[in-house]
């Protein structure tokens, strides 16, 4: 069982006050303490961002890697220990800019993470710079003629490249957003939330009022198994037209449970001593 | 054959034409009749066409490195004579297709023409052209004087996977290629191979390349997750990887590049197990920045470094020893950089199983470099052995530990590891960070944890490094100093020379300032032997020692050293003197 006091570790965050990463980690302490995660049976990945400092605010087995590797490095730890909760927190710089390759891969592999992209449609803690996800025409510190690029869109690449749980939630909806973190914590496979996430300093366009203004939920009778539907409804966007929610979610194997060598148990917890490879040499003979 | 002798044979075809599987039974032929072998490779970046070459070399004593000249040459193709047809020995024979028109009208007339219907009796054997490389195998048995059932035991063994029918075929057409020899061309057959006396106490031994070798050892290891991305020259160390993981139950994953190489091997050793990733220098600028992430957040890590010709893709499938520095100072900042560098395979072998415990004790990437050459050349040994490695993780729990920090400090930098799962909470934090993890900023904390780190390096080299090593007599005229692959050059060069001796590194970092300075109080003259334009080694020793080398000769061409070569050289600086 884990305690809200559990988690707690000598440093609160340094987020700004109003920040969506505050809502992110109070929303996922919530679903660690309805769910038990604890050292003994999770661990977070983190990458470089403000969302990254979320590992000081948690007690809760941590590695803080480098700017856009937090994937490959999780995708590491669960191979080598699926039994263990693997978290990703990432943002959208670190998971689509520099990061960007190692996402669709992992997304077309399949490897059972749950993966919360800290989407505040910039880069933070570099200052306020354009990311992969501003809309065209969005004003920063490195477009300050308004950004010429068009933003991809991360819930329709999750899941034509294979991601098998794809949601969106808003930080400022924490009940919500725990029950999504819960629900991608529980489905095998890669699971990614883009977690709508105001950035108070620097987003003077995606803040708490324009995102409560303009989100609402799927419908109770949405289907989130249809591929082709959960496409369009990653397209749409727009006043009042942002949807949350489970957007898809398909049964297939994870990557992880096609491994025959970790079938009966991790890798971890396997025996290191290799005597027989003598018969392996002579092979060679 | 004298015990000193070598015979070489080298086979060129194009690419396709099965020149390595060839050359590599002809060289289990020569172990199974109780020879030692060398067998070099070269070949372009191309999968079909091109001009392949591998020379076997097969000798009663051990035999580091090929050959400039070649007592049997196996043409199947034009190309073979054209390129190669100066490079004969006063007593020996060209093995060609007679039924082609192959022009031999270059070869020297000493030399013994044994044209062979190489495709007609390939093709008799109901089967294509593609056996035409075992009716040359066949054909340079006979010449050699080996023996046909040792090779149709091979054949048996090579081919058995693929079906009776391809072991008969191959069979059949060696046996053909064989008769042609001993019905055609006897006065011309050698006593060379003939299964030596002594083969029934010769110690079973074994034809292994470098990249077999690694694969091998970090099996041997407890080798438990490797994430490589495929490059020249160390892809055929995943492949090995790749075909045992199941048997040995440890995880072989390609990654999308090697970005994410380095960061899974890194993930998948910080939940505990132990992890290794291989690239050659092009893959290896991708890793810098994750080495020195293992550096930092203290996670033990094998790197294997195979290196080819820079810059860019250079000369994709040759050899060089350009990445020294490159490795040495990869990297932003400061960390415990740990680097070896093997010789041979035998030594990349022994080195890869040394990395893995010392990763795990000082709980930070190694590095293993090894070249090309080492990587595909194939070298005979006694049948490595692991029987004595014991594998030593350090200080490593999975216990709960009370009051845990993960990175405490220690009199030795090292502190306890612990694993995610375990029950105990660390931050394996890419930022700096505390004892216990948490990023930190402090001017104090900082001083204390780089002082840390870098206290591994010191105590490596009093616990671990080891010394040059010596080959030849203490003291000499002249002292060559090399490391990689040149290593079985200078072997082999040093049996032809007197009063030569040969210092061979394999510590870079660590360096081992004080040994060499001592082992080299005393030279005459010091030759300095590397492959790379600037004297990468020479720099290093510069930096670290007072040793004043006297002359470097340097290579930069892709190739590989002849001893004769070095011999050559040798005479030269004799002269000047
Ligand atoms: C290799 C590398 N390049 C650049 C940086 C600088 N950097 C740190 S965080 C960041 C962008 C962060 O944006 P995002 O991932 O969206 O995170 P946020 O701060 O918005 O949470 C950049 C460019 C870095 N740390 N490493």
């Amino acid at each position: 069982m884990t305690k809200i006091d559990d988690l707690k570790t000598p440093h609160f965050p340094s987020w700004c006050p109003g920040c969506g990463n505050l809502n992110i980690w109070s929303s996922f302490k919530n679903a660690a303490v309805q769910e038990g995660w604890d050292n003994g049976n999770s661990a977070i990945v983190a990458g470089i961002g403000c969302h990254g400092h979320i590992v000081n605010f948690m007690k809760m087995n941590s590695f803080e890697g480098l700017h856009g590797r937090a994937l490959p490095v999780a995708t590491g730890v669960k191979m080598v220990n699926h039994r263990l909760n693997v978290f990703v927190f990432t943002g959208d710089g670190d998971c689509f800019g520099e990061g960007g390759n190692h996402f669709i891969h992992a997304c077309r592999r399949n490897h059972d993470l749950t993966v919360l992209i800290h989407d505040n449609t910039l880069y933070a803690l570099t200052t306020g710079q354009t990311s992969p996800l501003s809309e065209h025409g969005f004003k920063t510190k490195s477009t300050p003629q308004g950004n010429p690029d068009e933003p991809f869109n991360p819930l329709a690449l999750a899941i034509i490249s294979g991601a098998t749980f794809v949601a969106r939630a808003y930080a400022g909806d924490m009940p919500k957003l725990t029950e999504i973190i819960v629900a991608a914590n529980k489905h095998k496979g890669l699971s990614l939330i883009d977690i709508l996430q105001p950035c108070v300093t620097f987003n003077k366009v995606c803040t708490h009022g324009y995102y409560r203004e303009n989100t609402y939920y799927l419908e109770p009778d949405y289907d989130p198994t249809n591929k082709q539907k959960a496409l369009d409804r990653a397209f749409e966007f727009g006043e009042k037209k942002i949807p949350l929610g489970i957007f898809y979610k398909s049964d297939k194997p994870s990557y992880e449970e096609q491994i025959p060598q970790i079938k009966d148990k991790p890798l971890v917890e396997m025996p290191l001593e290799r005597a027989s490879a003598v018969e392996l040499f002579k092979k060679y003979t | 054959m004298s015990k000193s002798e070598i015979i070489s044979v080298k086979i060129g075809a194009e690419a396709g034409q099965g020149v390595k599987s060839a050359g590599l039974m002809l060289a289990k032929l020569a172990i199974r009749s109780g020879y030692h072998i060398y067998n070099q490779i070269e070949y372009p970046s191309l999968i079909k066409g091109g001009h392949n070459v591998l020379q076997v070399n097969i000798s009663k004593d051990e035999v580091t490195a090929p050959r400039r000249v070649n007592d049997i040459l196996i043409a199947l193709n034009q190309d073979t004579v054209n390129k190669h047809f100066s490079e004969f020995s006063a007593d020996s024979a060209l093995i060609f297709e007679s039924d082609s028109k192959i022009d031999t009208s270059k070869v020297p007339p000493n030399v013994a023409l044994l044209g062979i219907p190489l495709s007609k009796i390939a093709k008799e054997s109901g089967n294509s052209d593609l056996l035409i490389n075992t009716v040359a195998l066949g054909a340079v048995t006979a010449v050699l004087g080996g023996n046909l059932v040792i090779l149709n035991e091979l054949i048996a063994e090579e081919f058995g996977n693929k079906g009776e029918e391809i072991v008969k075929a191959n069979a059949l057409v060696a046996e053909q290629g064989f008769k042609h020899i001993t019905e055609n061309y006897k006065k011309f057959i050698k006593g060379f191979l003939v299964p030596s006396d002594s083969v029934s106490n010769f110690v079973p031994h074994m034809a292994v390349d470098g990249n077999e070798s690694v694969a091998l050892g970090a099996i041997a290891s407890g080798l438990q997750f490797a994430a490589i991305y495929p490059m020249s020259p160390i892809s055929n160390i995943l492949a090995v990887l790749a075909e045992n993981q199941e048997k040995f139950g440890y995880i072989y994953k390609q990654p999308e590049d090697e970005l994410s190489a380095i960061n899974m091997a890194i993930g998948a050793s910080y939940a505990g197990v132990r992890a290794m990733t291989a690239t050659s220098g092009g893959g290896f600028s991708l890793m810098s920045e994750g080495f020195g992430l293992a550096g930092m957040t203290e996670t033990p890590l094998v790197i294997i470094e195979g290196m080819r010709p820079g810059p860019a893709t250079g000369l994709p499938t040759w050899s060089d020893q350009g990445d020294l520095q490159m490795i040495l100072n990869a990297h932003q900042g400061d960390f415990p950089r740990i680097v070896l560098a093997a010789g041979d395979a035998k030594e990349a072998f022994e080195l890869t199983m040394q990395a893995f415990n010392l990763a795990d004790k000082y709980q930070t990437p190694i590095v293993l470099i090894i070249d090309k050459n080492i990587c595909e050349n194939t070298q005979s040994y006694p049948l490595l052995d692991f029987s004595g490695y014991k594998i030593d993780r350090g200080k490593f729990s999975t216990q709960i530990i009370k009051e845990y920090q993960r990175y405490e400090l220690t009199p030795d930098g090292i502190s306890q590891r612990t694993i995610p799962g375990s029950g105990n909470f660390f931050i394996a934090n890419s930022d700096e960070h505390d004892q216990v993890g948490y990023s930190n900023e402090d001017a104090e904390t900082r001083t204390r944890m780089m002082e840390k780190r870098m206290t591994k390096l010191k105590v490596c080299k009093e616990q671990d490094m080891k010394k040059p090593k010596l080959y030849g007599p203490e003291s000499a005229d002249i002292t060559i100093l090399s490391w990689g692959s040149n290593k079985g050059t200078m072997l082999q060069a040093l049996k032809g020379l007197d009063d030569v001796n040969y210092v061979h590194i394999n510590w870079m970092s660590p360096f081992p300032t004080e040994a060499l300075e001592e082992m080299l109080s005393g030279a005459k003259f010091i030759l300095n032997i590397e492959c790379n334009y600037t004297g990468q080694m020479a720099r290093l020793i510069r930096e670290n020692t007072k040793i004043k080398i006297s002359e470097s000769l340097l290579r930069y061409d892709g190739r590989q050293f002849y001893p004769e070569e070095i011999i050559d050289a040798v005479n030269n600086i004799r002269s000047k003197k």
